[in-house]
């Protein structure tokens, strides 16, 4: 990617990121924004600036940063375009770990632990179903299994809500759709540790996932250890599916649409594709938001549901250019 | 230079080996062949050096230091291998795909050094890539992409090559050209392990030929020990002479048209 592309990327991201506190059902200008952020202007600017507006945004960042550079570390990893936290089952895992922890009334501290528990046991669930159809090396076989898995555990959840009190199941159905209306400076200070690791060992692997990317065969040739590469790569998409599934449900077609933007305007190797995608990802979802809450005022529309409707029209562009 | 000793593979789930006591020997300065019908174990053996298929038997050795996964690295460095088949899953630019040779040597984090680069810029002229590097590896042809990919080999910077098939789906002059330059290669001291079917090339470029069948080692010497009619009609169950190529004299499988009723 050229200079001028990634300074675009950046832009982009900083004046999303402007505007979602900027625009609401309070509309503020950029300098009631600066005094509020600084403390400055009356008490009610300062709360929905600081409590309200801010940490969604950085949420929505840090949330769609994550589902970025995990969906493009799986598909480089699995060499499938198709590949992504949510289509993997990776997130379904971590949703089935979160549910539990919070019917269990579990300190927001373990719900990502949870997460994380259900997103590893998702991949080793998805394994162990595409191994038995004979196919662990076979990404297209892995990518099926994790179909299966993640159905499987959307179901498990849906079984789980059949019993529940008509307030906890709209809660949860909110959430399966993905929602940052909670955003807190406490949830934020969770969430990053997942995300900001998860990210951090992508970008360690990054040139092992360029070799990966080119076959097995050829990467064990070129001194790749894959099934450790390949796990590794798994475990920090299970730290990042813990970190945004605890802290935004379940958001789709971020992970993977953005990859495939990136690779469009340029990014060949995974250490940009995957920076890159965590940039794209959190512009994305921090816009995503602010037409969630903007577009039918008072209501919200869930985020998920936008994100999809963004990825939609998208994909069938490509589709149409690929047939 | 590498070497299969008594090495023996089965794949899971199947009664015959897919190797079954094979040993082989790949010196430094000569081009070894191994040839054989389709199905005999030649892919295999490429697969077990890299480690995709596990030994049941056997030990594999590249300049005295025994294959197994925890070398993997340090094997890198010193064999190269271009696979059946690669197809890359999503573009990358000619550049960035030669400089992935480098990885045995820089792993996860190390920037090019000077002899990094060394490595790359000859390996680009030894394959006369040149005009591609600012491409991206889905805009290339056949012929141009398996040069490519021994750039990439090269890249890596080893004395030892192995090729499985590295001319499929190449027209004459590129097939030639891939030969004259594993000929090169070998002339430099480089040890070349080809897997090949192209018996008739072959026999003009490899200084040894093994033949494989059916997981087994049935022969091996010079061209002309190997290229035997007798042996090569009953091995690819179809009749065949052998006649001396008119221009340079070397061994040449003409295979006859239809079955003899017998």
């Amino acid at each position: 990617m050229t200079p001028l592309r990634w300074t675009l990327l950046v832009v982009a991201l900083v004046i999303v990121a402007i505007a979602g506190v900027m625009l609401g059902t309070m509309r503020l200008p950029p300098a009631e924004v600066l005094s509020g952020l600084l403390g400055r202007g009356t008490p009610m600017e300062i709360a929905v600036v600081r409590t309200l507006r801010l940490p969604r945004v950085v949420l929505a960042a840090l949330v769609g940063a994550g589902l970025g550079a995990s969906g493009a570390a799986l598909q480089g990893a699995t060499r499938n375009g198709l590949a992504e936290p949510y289509l993997l089952g990776v997130s379904g895992g971590a949703a089935v770990g979160a549910v539990i922890a919070v019917a269990l009334s579990a300190p927001p501290v373990v719900v990502p632990i949870a997460g994380f528990a259900g997103a590893l046991a998702a991949i080793a669930l998805t394994l162990v179903v595409a191994r038995a159809a004979g196919g662990r090396g076979d990404a297209r076989i892995v990518l099926m299994a994790g179909v299966v898995v993640g159905a499987f555990a959307n179901a498990a959840i849906m079984v789980a809500l059949a019993n529940a009190q008509d307030n906890v199941v709209r809660g949860a159905l909110w959430w399966m759709m993905g929602s940052v209306s909670d955003a807190s400076w406490p949830q934020i200070r969770i969430a990053v540790v997942y995300i900001a690791l998860g990210i951090m060992v992508l970008l360690a692997l990054a040139r092992a996932i360029d070799v990966l990317a080119l076959g097995e065969d050829t990467a064990a040739g070129l001194g790749v250890r894959v099934v450790r590469v390949s796990f590794a790569v798994y475990v920090a998409a299970a730290l990042l599916a813990a970190g945004t599934v605890a802290a935004a449900g379940l958001v789709g077609f971020i992970g993977l649409l953005v990859p495939h933007l990136v690779r469009m305007a340029g990014a060949r190797t995974h250490r940009p594709i995957i920076t890159a995608s965590a940039l794209a990802g959190a512009t994305l979802v921090v816009a995503a938001d602010l037409i969630a809450r903007t577009a039918r005022p008072p209501a919200e529309l869930p985020l998920g549901a936008v994100t999809a409707i963004i990825g939609v029209p998208f994909f069938l562009a490509r589709l149409r250019r690929l047939a | 230079m590498i070497g299969f000793s008594h090495v023996s593979v089965r794949y899971r789930g199947n009664r015959l080996r897919a190797l079954d006591d094979v040993s082989i020997d790949a010196p430094d300065g000569a081009l070894t062949a191994v040839v054989g019908p389709n199905g005999s174990g030649k892919s295999t053996l490429v697969r077990a050096l890299v480690g995709q298929v596990p030994l049941e038997y056997g030990t594999i050795t590249a300049d005295g230091l025994t294959v197994q996964d925890d070398v993997r690295g340090v094997l890198a460095r010193r064999v190269a291998v271009v696979t059946q088949r690669e197809e890359p899953a999503f573009p990358l630019g000619v550049r960035d795909y030669v400089a992935l040779g480098r990885y045995p040597h820089l792993g996860l984090w190390r920037a090019q050094a000077r002899d990094d680069a060394d490595a790359i810029a000859s390996a680009v002229e030894r394959t006369e890539i040149q005009q591609y590097m600012d491409r991206t590896i889905t805009e290339l042809s056949g012929g141009e992409w398996q040069r490519v990919r021994l750039a990439r080999a090269l890249a890596q910077g080893g004395r030892t090559l192995v090729l499985d098939e590295p001319t499929t789906f190449l027209d004459v002059g590129h097939e030639m050209a891939v030969f004259e330059l594993l000929g090169r290669l070998a002339a430099d001291g480089m040890s070349v392990l080809l897997v090949s079917h192209q018996l008739n090339l072959v026999a003009r470029f490899a200084h040894r030929m093994v033949l494989l069948h059916r997981g087994r080692v049935v022969g091996e010497g010079t061209p002309a020990d190997v290229m035997q009619a007798s042996i090569l009609e009953s091995l690819y169950e179809w009749p065949l002479v052998v006649a001396r190529d008119p221009a340079v004299g070397a061994p040449a499988l003409i295979p006859l048209r239809s079955r003899p009723r017998s």
